[in-house]
């Protein structure tokens, strides 16, 4: 009998399926990796044996028995522990408060027994091989130190099954050895390990099985030593280019954007250049930076061969950048004002004169944008939050195009917008690439950003890993740059 | 329904028993004395509608009032003449402002306690200055401008009507208006979309620096002296008028309009208890339910 059984797990999130029919088993005392690129489908898999989210359908068994209605607290009782990237810890509380706010029973009249619990976290930390101060206020610890009284938490509530989430993103080589030594021994105890990792040199170090997921499927779980790093990223990438992309040619001009120092980028008139990379790869960080809104301290930044400073977003506005962001809701729109007014938001001088706002103008302007994007909308007074999410982006795009940009840096411009929306927010990307616009576009999405992009950079680490022509662009390669394990 | 209508509906309603039992109430004396004493409400509730579009609050503006009172009684005893008089005030009305602002803005302090600082400090800035004492002896050019009662009290509704007028407009025609209700919709969506929300928080407290000059100025002609301690609890007043007019305390939705609906029927509502003879002591917790209602409706509204 396994230590865990998920069957026929699905999940579908407003329409778009996140995972399909996935069964996954774990055994006592094995180290199993989950790898997939970016939203394959590995953190709702956790979620959902951990109970954050409710699958669709589908079965969890732990030691035979199915855990039903499960919910993060049923599933901690049962010994299903999670450890994140991010520590989750009470930054403003004692280790030794911490570890037993998870240890200990919870109720409100019972009186501490201090001495107790700090011998109790002195022990936990200890089974880690840490010395920690149970009296030391989390906030004052490091990233690694606190992941190890995460674990050591872990260990109080007798975790039969624990995982990591990408826990060594923040650790240096030393700490990694020391973490992998806690997880050999836990695994020699009889726990089942899930270890989540991008390095697939960890992986190969640790872990006894590895599973594969693409696109919400499972696609195949193989014993660590008969596989190679280039067959894995084969079957990681293994996704049809089944899209069409309208990418258009357009004759390339002079060079409009160039990044020199900790990036080196170049972007030319009407070219599309894709950044593809993990997740805290820094590629929304590279395009605050050229926003204005983080300071750019070992980046030079030429707009036209001219060096340029950019400390905040209206100066990036005023020197003709624009900017689409990731979450358009949080930070792209303005949801309770009208589809006009968040249309000519970032130009209001376009619909002023000496700061008066003339109406008309807004009502033309807006109703061309509209026009040229072909947002959906039954008319432009309505508040934006009515709108769908693909009408929204283009909401966010036409807002730009009001202001005349000669570089627009797109974050994840299709990310959550359905199929047709889609498809047209990749044509206006061609439009305005032929109309001359120097477009950087950052997406998760390999076949998007090999079928829109006519050079690919690949960031990895804050730092630029290598840049691929349309051509020669494959999604093993790309992939094996954003893992850092090209040839 | 829009929010405006509702309240005004609330102060139509209001009239119905004053005309009823008490038409004593529209006589012009009355009426005179009732707006008179809520202009320098409206006024300064004009300023923390923008202060409060913009999701901030400032509880200075009582200590800024008395700071502003007395700065233009003794400016005045000095000789020097009304206008002259009137662009200092507002002068050292938008300085106090400021200060609150930059605090607000480029140091990022929360509103609320940097105002409640400045409130304190004022205060007791003013208790140590003046140990209390009132200004008086007033000259004779202070005391209504000079113009005699009849004309003095015109030109003070004259101007509140002016301004009120002047900032309606400006919130919905000008750009530097679109950009006050965006930060306060969404500071970090209006700072995407290139507006220097950092620039409109510090001019919005300016303003409301400035017109709280203006409050004190129209407010301390129309007597012989001025106390040390004007503008007590005066704060409250405005913030209370400006929530009651339907302007969400979550920031980016609001009018002057709605504000000066406030400003109506938190004003009336005292005076209207003395003439239907319920004992004044209710007044307070009559205004303390509208408040209330006011602030539930918008939570209601906002879902």
């Amino acid at each position: 009998m396994s230590l865990l059984k998920a069957t026929d797990i699905t999940k579908s999130y407003a329409g778009v399926s996140a995972l399909k029919s996935v069964s996954f088993e774990l055994e006592r005392g094995e180290v199993r990796a989950l790898v997939g690129e970016n939203g394959a489908g590995k953190s709702t898999l956790i979620k959902i044996l951990t109970g954050a989210v409710q699958p669709d359908s589908g079965v969890v068994e732990l030691d035979g028995r199915a855990v039903i209605d499960n919910n993060p607290h049923l599933s901690r009782a049962l010994g299903i522990v999670a450890i994140y990237q991010q520590p989750s810890l009470f930054p403003d509380l004692t280790v030794a408060e911490n570890i037993a706010l998870a240890t200990e029973k919870q109720t409100l009249l019972r009186r501490v027994d201090w001495r107790a619990r700090r011998a109790k976290s002195r022990e936990l930390l200890a089974r880690v091989g840490s010395d920690i101060d149970p009296d030391a206020v989390v906030g004052t610890l490091s990233m690694p130190q606190q992941q190890i009284v995460e674990i050591g938490k872990a260990l109080g509530t007798n975790a039969k099954v624990l995982i990591l989430d990408e826990p060594t993103a923040s650790l240096t080589e030393r700490e990694v050895q020391n973490l992998f030594r806690v997880i050999r021994d836990l695994r020699a105890h009889g726990v089942g390990l899930i270890y989540i990792s991008h390095r697939l040199e960890e992986i190969t170090e640790i872990a006894d099985r590895v599973t594969v997921l693409r696109d919400g499927s499972l696609v195949e779980t193989r014993s660590m030593q008969d596989v190679t790093r280039a067959e894995l990223i084969r079957l990681m990438v293994g996704r049809e280019l089944a899209a069409v992309f309208p990418k258009r040619e357009v004759a390339l001009g002079d060079v409009v954007l160039e990044l020199r120092g900790r990036v080196n980028l170049t972007v030319r008139a009407g070219e599309i250049v894709g950044l593809a990379g993990l997740v805290g790869a820094g590629r929304t960080e590279l395009a605050e930076t050229l926003f204005g809104l983080r300071p750019a301290h070992d980046l030079e930044v030429l707009l036209r061969n001219q060096r340029v400073q950019i400390d905040s977003a209206q100066q990036a506005v005023e020197l003709g950048i624009a900017y689409v962001p990731e979450d358009r809701r949080r930070h792209g729109l303005i949801m309770e004002m009208p589809v006009a007014a968040n249309l000519t938001l970032a130009d209001l001088q376009a619909i002023a004169t000496h700061g008066l706002l003339d109406f008309t103008r807004e009502r033309k302007l807006a109703w061309k944008l509209k026009e040229e994007l072909a947002v959906k909308t039954v008319s432009i007074d309505i508040p934006v939050d009515r709108l769908s999410g693909g009408n929204q982006q283009k909401v966010v795009i036409g807002r730009w195009l009001a202001t005349n940009p000669a570089v627009l840096i797109l974050d994840e411009p299709t990310q959550g917008v359905d199929v047709g929306a889609k498809s047209e927010i990749h044509r206006i990307m061609g439009e305005l690439a032929a109309r001359g616009l120097a477009i950087l576009m950052i997406s998760s999405e390999l076949p998007e950003i090999l079928g829109m992009s006519d050079r690919i950079a690949v960031m990895r680490g804050g730092r630029i890993e290598g840049i691929v022509d349309r051509g020669e662009a494959t999604q093993q390669r790309v992939l094996a740059l954003a893992l850092g394990t090209a040839a | 329904m829009k929010r405006e209508t509702s309240i005004l509906l609330a102060w139509i309603a209001l009239q119905i028993p004053l005309a009823l039992i008490a038409p004593s109430f529209y006589r012009y004396g009355n009426l005179r004395d009732v707006v008179l004493s809520n202009v320098p409400v409206l006024v300064a509730a004009i300023g923390m509608t923008m202060v409060i579009l913009v999701r901030q609050i400032d509880v200075s503006i009582g200590a800024q009032f008395a700071v502003c009172a007395l700065a233009a009684g003794l400016l005045a005893k000095t000789g020097l003449s009304m206008p002259l008089v009137a662009i200092a005030v507002l002068a050292v009305g938008a300085v106090l402002g400021f200060v609150n602002g930059a605090l607000v803005a480029a140091v990022k302090l929360p509103s609320i306690v940097v105002t409640l600082a400045a409130m304190v400090v004022l205060r007791d800035a003013i208790r140590w200055i003046t140990e209390g004492a009132w200004v008086q002896n007033l000259p004779v050019h202070f005391q209504w401008f000079g113009m005699g009662q009849r004309g003095g009290e015109w030109l003070i509704v004259l101007i509140a009507v002016a301004a009120g007028a002047l900032f309606a407009w400006s919130l919905r025609f000008l750009a530097g208006g679109r950009a006050i209700y965006a930060t306060g919709s969404d500071a970090e969506a209006a700072r995407l979309a290139g507006i220097d929300t950092r620039s409109i928080t510090i001019s919005v407290f300016i303003l409301m620096g400035a017109l709280t000059g203006l409050a004190a100025l129209l407010d301390s002609v129309r007597f012989s002296s001025i106390q040390a301690n004007a503008g007590m609890g005066f704060e409250l007043k405005v913030i209370a008028a400006v929530v009651v007019g339907g302007t969400s305390i979550n920031g980016g939705r609001g009018s002057v309009y709605g504000t000066l609906l406030g400003v109506a029927i938190l004003g009336t509502i005292g005076p209207a208890l003395t003439f239907l003879g319920i004992n004044a002591f209710w007044e307070k917790a009559i205004q303390g339910a509208i408040i209330l209602w006011a602030v539930v409706m918008d939570a209601i509204l906002a879902r």
